[in-house]
């Protein structure tokens, strides 16, 4: 008797305890489904406007279908149509002239002659989805987007390569010498994170002044040779993980520290790889300071200065500039979809040890 | 840098060979230029808002995301999206959707019976704010941070607490909050040095000039406009040396009150 007494107990307060937490779970997905819609729209609203006319970005607000009002032909001119309910059944007809007091004279497109007076407010327009996809095709060819692409492309992945092969050499050094100054050394190096980049890009600026390499693609790619503290710390923190035991077989084997880091590290460490590379695609593709500073004449512009060139020039042609900042985005996103799983990991190496 | 802090003491317009002024450039920035502790005051404005609202709406988000609910991969992809595309284009649609004709926002404001919406990116004194509100679009960055933050907390503890009688609101205030004290303070680091680099999305949104009214002025964007729009480049590197000063003084700041709340497993407790 006690004994069921308890179970029961038991049973109604786990079955409360489980209804609390779906009730808590519940509560968490509809948090997160109103946060997720609140994130998506301002994507949504991006597509939407890229594929508007001029004549749809007029409506107010703004829907997210790209509606149109749907036209038809009476004398000639295109008029709109509305559903309007006329002796309790409802057909589609013209509105061919406003009047004072919110009225409007509507017409059966069929037969103009007969004209009807209603308040425009209480009929219904119809509408119809218009995707203006020609927006793209202006979009990219009012300015030389296919330059600006080309730029781009040619930026991030040389400084990509400069990156990965100064990164890997110096995160090598700092993961298999030793010697007490090299500690002291890499600390310096870290500490350069925390630096204001402008500190450095004065003097850097005039040098590449000095050397007539402002307005060239130049100064967005050689500084990457030279190694960033960021990425070495991430490689440097990989390559830690590697057992020595493996440079010691390939030292045994005849092989010299360049050797060692060509045909052992690289080929281990070829997550962490990609995870810079992928990083630093992100950062090179969307930077906006250094093609700022140093790119003047517009055959040198990256995507990023042009799209805000373009946008300083003709910031009316709202559609148009949503049309190519989709174009710009994709990439990322792509990108981003491809290597979900890395995007992930390569936090987890860099975030939390710091 | 060392050639940087050489020139913060001359002035020097790339054209002529820098002349030497020793310390004018600083008494310029310290007492005659206004517009030095205008752009100062915006930039802390900025982070004063855009730190700890960053701070916890990743912190919260991630904790919401770290639950076994139902399509937990489809809400962390949704999230952590906006912070990959961050840049140029967002900041050309958020200015769209908080244009008061034309954009999305005060429309939609105005349909849930707020009557005067503020006018955001025209508005001197809504300004910042907006901008914040932008960079808290893309709080994905520091919020995965946070998930694998929280993911890296050993269950053992959970049910230690748990068997000690914690409920839920004690094993995330003793367990969950102490553990994930390290990653707050990376966060906190990050975004501090962040946002007094704050550069491209105020300069995209605002056609590079700061306004409306110079509201949105902060300080980088006045270094750039002084070393690139102006070329003076010696008081642009005493402006540059002010940064770094004031970065490392938060930075330090931000590092000796650490011991007071970040919580590191392998220390010894003093």
């Amino acid at each position: 008797m006690m004994a069921t007494e308890t179970q029961h107990t038991q049973h109604k307060i786990k079955s409360s305890l489980k209804f609390q937490s779906f009730l808590g779970k519940a509560l968490t997905t509809l948090l997160l489904a109103l946060g997720a819609v609140l994130v998506i729209t301002p994507l949504l609203f991006m597509i939407s406007t890229s594929l508007k006319s001029r004549n749809q970005l007029r409506a107010s607000p703004p829907p997210l279908i790209p509606w149109a009002s749907t036209t038809a032909q009476v004398n000639g001119k295109d008029e709109p149509l509305f559903e309007v309910d006329l002796d309790d059944q409802t057909r589609e007809l013209a509105l061919i002239q406003n009047k004072p007091g919110g009225m409007g004279v509507f017409v059966d497109p069929a037969n103009p002659a007969a004209q009807y007076e209603l308040k425009i407010e209480e009929q219904t327009p119809v509408r119809h989805v218009e995707l203006h996809w020609e927006n793209y095709a202006e979009a990219l060819t009012s300015v030389p987007f296919d330059r600006y692409l080309l730029n781009t492309l040619i930026v991030v992945f040389a400084s990509m390569l400069g990156m990965l092969i100064s990164c890997s050499i110096v995160a090598y050094g700092f993961s298999r010498f030793r010697a007490r100054w090299l500690n002291i050394l890499f600390v310096l190096l870290l500490s350069t994170i925390m630096l204001p980049s402008q500190v450095t890009l004065i003097p850097i600026y005039i040098l590449f002044q000095k050397i007539g390499w402002v307005d060239t693609l130049l100064p967005l790619i050689i500084p990457a040779f030279f190694a960033n503290a960021y990425d070495v710390f991430l490689l440097r923190q990989f390559f830690m993980t590697i057992p020595l035991e493996l440079d010691d077989a390939a030292k045994i084997d005849g092989a010299n520290p360049f050797q060692t880091l060509l045909f052992i590290m690289l080929p281990q460490a070829r997550p962490a790889l990609v995870a810079v590379g992928i990083f630093h695609f992100l950062w090179a593709w969307n930077n906006f300071y250094e093609p700022l500073i140093y790119l003047h004449s517009r055959e040198n512009w990256t995507v990023a200065i042009g799209l805000q060139t373009f946008d300083a020039l003709y910031s009316v042609n709202t559609h148009l500039i949503m049309a190519a900042s989709v174009v710009m985005v994709i990439p990322p996103i792509l990108l981003f979809f491809f290597a979900q799983r890395i995007f992930t990991q390569g936090v987890v190496i860099s975030g939390v040890k710091g | 840098m060392i050639a940087s802090l050489y020139f913060s003491f001359t002035k020097y317009n790339i054209i002529d060979p820098p002349t030497w002024i020793g310390l004018r450039n600083y008494q310029r920035m310290l007492f005659e230029d206004p517009l030095f502790w205008h752009s100062l005051q915006r930039t802390l404005y900025y982070a004063a808002l855009a730190l700890p609202l960053g701070l916890l709406f990743g912190l919260f988000l991630a904790i919401l995301l770290n639950q076994k609910i139902p399509g937990v991969n489809l809400w962390r992809t949704a999230y952590f999206l906006p912070s990959v595309v961050a840049g140029v284009a967002v900041s050309l649609l958020f200015v769209r959707l908080f244009n008061p004709r034309v954009g999305l926002i005060n429309p939609f404001l105005m349909s849930i019976g707020i009557e005067n919406p503020p006018g955001w990116m025209n508005d001197p004194n809504w300004s910042i704010p907006t901008l914040v509100i932008m960079s808290l679009w893309g709080v994905g960055g520091g919020m995965i941070i946070y998930l694998a933050g929280l993911q890296g907390i050993p269950t053992a503890l959970y049910e230690a607490a748990k068997i000690d009688g914690a409920g839920t609101w004690h094993r995330f205030r003793h367990v969950t909050i102490p553990m994930i004290t390290p990653v707050i303070f990376y966060n906190l680091v990050m975004g501090l040095i962040g946002s007094f680099q704050y550069f491209t999305e105020v300069y995209v949104a605002t056609s590079g000039n700061g306004g409306p009214l110079r509201s949105t002025l902060v300080y980088n964007l006045y270094l750039y406009q002084n070393a690139f729009k102006y070329f003076e480049m010696g008081y642009a590197s005493s402006l540059a040396w002010f940064l770094l000063l004031l970065t490392l003084v938060a930075t330090l700041l931000v590092f000796r009150s650490s011991p007071f709340w970040v919580f590191y497993e392998g220390e010894v407790r003093k």
